[in-house]
């Protein structure tokens, strides 16, 4: 019963896409007739296998996940052991505080400047833009769930034997942690894709999602321009949807009663 | 073994005004091995405060604690815990809760989990192996986190009153598995509670303490048998002296 009705919302979505699209080709065959300004569902499909058959959207793809992947990388790698230390040790976080609440508020993309003269037109160029983007909702996360780490799980486990603070660390607060810094994962993969697209305008490479968009849009070749918009929109939402079945399958498991 | 002696142990803690406040006064007293003891008093004497020093958990201002003649300073692998809240890890499944000690003891997977299926078999919840602590009642938690506790084969099992959060059914029915455990296992067990009825009907010896500053105030012999009738005439009776103990000379004064 309750399976029927879903999949009946589930047509129900469908329909409304559908509609969308009808009503998008009316409105743009009919009432704009001009597709500069608005091209039309029929123009995108027509653009969109047109750079499928140049082989340029399988390139701009890769592309553009080597710099998500670089600078996403980079803010995991950084942002996951900063944010430990910080929970986990008060002074390391009374140090270190400061520094990072100046930086945090600052737009990531207020850093391109510098991102172009400390490291060029290069992958690492755009990695480093991706990264001020993604690089504080983890480190924040992390922080968050290492300090709401409950004191009875650190003390049941050094009544356990678990008493160097690597262990524990690693044992007790680390497990408990990481739904909090998943959380904060999921968040920096939503802000890095959204960076994506500023960082490569500014020419980084030849190809790349965001460099084709901006190039099309230069050409007045809007119908590409759609195509390339559906296409990031689409693939951040593939990023969000593999996080939450991730999330779904390890920790509802045992998180359940717990969270609202 | 399990015999502890607390010699002249004091604690206070710092107030916002700066003077201190003394949670406990000059405690002494001894458990013998496999004596089963309950430290009654009413909430605020200093009860957790004693089992938290006891277990190595905090360090005591003044005095010292011994266990078979050895001076204990922090955790130590003789002495297991069972808090009053839920402590089980909610990340781990109920035998990888009960086996945990021994995996920091750096036990092999299958020896470990061959240790952890006796104590889960004697809390009687082999079926609830791969559950979680969340898909678990309260009692069932409680009773894996004794398990756990039992796993390290401790001498000294310290309980802060574990059933505190349980309905008054499952708590009589814990209480009667904890003493069928104990006859099995013969640990010395110190145990905490506020409720009357439940040190008589645990313990050996029940340690009265007085609120602000924790003092003892009787160290009270239950001379009952087991298993103990809580209906009985007997049991009444010495629940009734109890009382009259804490009322005349236990309570603040």
């Amino acid at each position: 019963m309750v399976n029927l009705v879903r999949n009946k919302e589930r047509w129900l979505g469908a329909l409304a896409l559908v509609l969308a699209l009808v009503l998008w080709e009316c409105y743009a065959v009919l009432v704009i007739k001009n597709s500069f300004l608005l091209p039309s569902p029929l123009d995108v499909a027509s653009a969109f296998i047109e750079l499928v058959q140049r082989g340029i959207l399988l390139l701009d793809f890769q592309v553009s996940m080597i710099h998500f992947a670089v600078g996403l990388g980079a803010a995991l790698l950084i942002g996951i052991p900063i944010g430990i230390a910080m929970g986990w040790n008060r002074k390391v976080n009374a140090f270190l505080d400061p520094i990072i609440e100046i930086l945090r508020p600052i737009p990531p993309l207020a850093w391109i400047p510098f991102a172009i003269i400390w490291f060029g037109f290069t992958t690492v160029s755009a990695g480093f833009v991706i990264f001020m983007g993604a690089v504080f909702p983890i480190l924040i996360n992390t922080y968050g769930g290492f300090r709401s780490v409950p004191r009875i799980f650190v003390e049941a486990g050094r009544m356990l034997g678990c008493t160097k603070n690597r262990d524990l660390i690693r044992y007790i607060a680390f497990p408990s942690a990481l739904p909090s810094m998943v959380s904060g994962i999921r968040v920096a993969t939503g802000v890095a894709w959204m960076c994506l697209v500023a960082a490569e305008l500014f020419g980084v490479s030849d190809n790349g999602l965001g460099k084709n968009l901006w190039f099309y849009y230069n050409l007045h070749r809007m119908d590409c321009v759609v195509v390339y918009m559906i296409i990031l929109g689409l693939i951040g939402l593939c990023i969000d949807m593999a996080f939450r079945y991730y999330i779904d399958r390890y920790f509802l498991k045992w998180r359940t009663g717990e969270v609202a | 073994m399990g015999d502890l002696q607390v010699r002249n142990l004091s604690q206070s803690f710092p107030r916002d005004d700066g003077s201190e406040l003394t949670v406990l006064d000059h405690l002494s007293f001894e458990v013998k091995d496999k004596e089963f003891v309950c430290i009654l008093g009413s909430s605020g004497c200093g009860k957790t405060t004693l089992l938290r020093l006891i277990a190595g958990l905090d360090t005591a201002q003044a005095g010292s604690i011994f266990l078979d003649g050895d001076e204990m300073r922090g955790q130590s692998p003789k002495v297991g815990m069972v808090f009053q809240e839920y402590s089980l890890f909610p990340w781990r499944t109920v035998i990888d809760n009960i086996a945990f000690g021994l995996e920091m003891q750096g036990m092999p997977k299958d020896e470990r989990y061959r240790i952890a299926g006796q104590y889960l078999d004697l809390v009687n919840l082999t079926q609830f192996k791969d559950n979680y602590p969340s898909e678990l009642s309260g009692g069932m938690r409680q009773r894996v986190a004794v398990a756990r506790a039992l796993a390290l084969d401790p001498v000294l099992l310290l309980m802060d009153e574990p059933f505190g959060a349980l309905d008054a059914q499952t708590r009589n029915m814990l209480q009667k598995e904890l003493l069928d455990l104990w006859e099995k296992t013969k640990k010395t067990i110190i145990f905490i509670t506020h409720s009357v009825d439940e040190a008589v009907y645990l313990s050996d010896r029940i340690i009265v303490l007085t609120p602000r500053p924790g003092r003892i105030c009787k160290i009270f012999e239950v001379p009952m048998g087991r298993p103990r009738d809580r209906t009985s005439v007997d049991f009444a009776q010495v629940r009734r002296e109890v009382l009259d103990l804490i009322n005349q000379n236990c309570s603040i004064q």
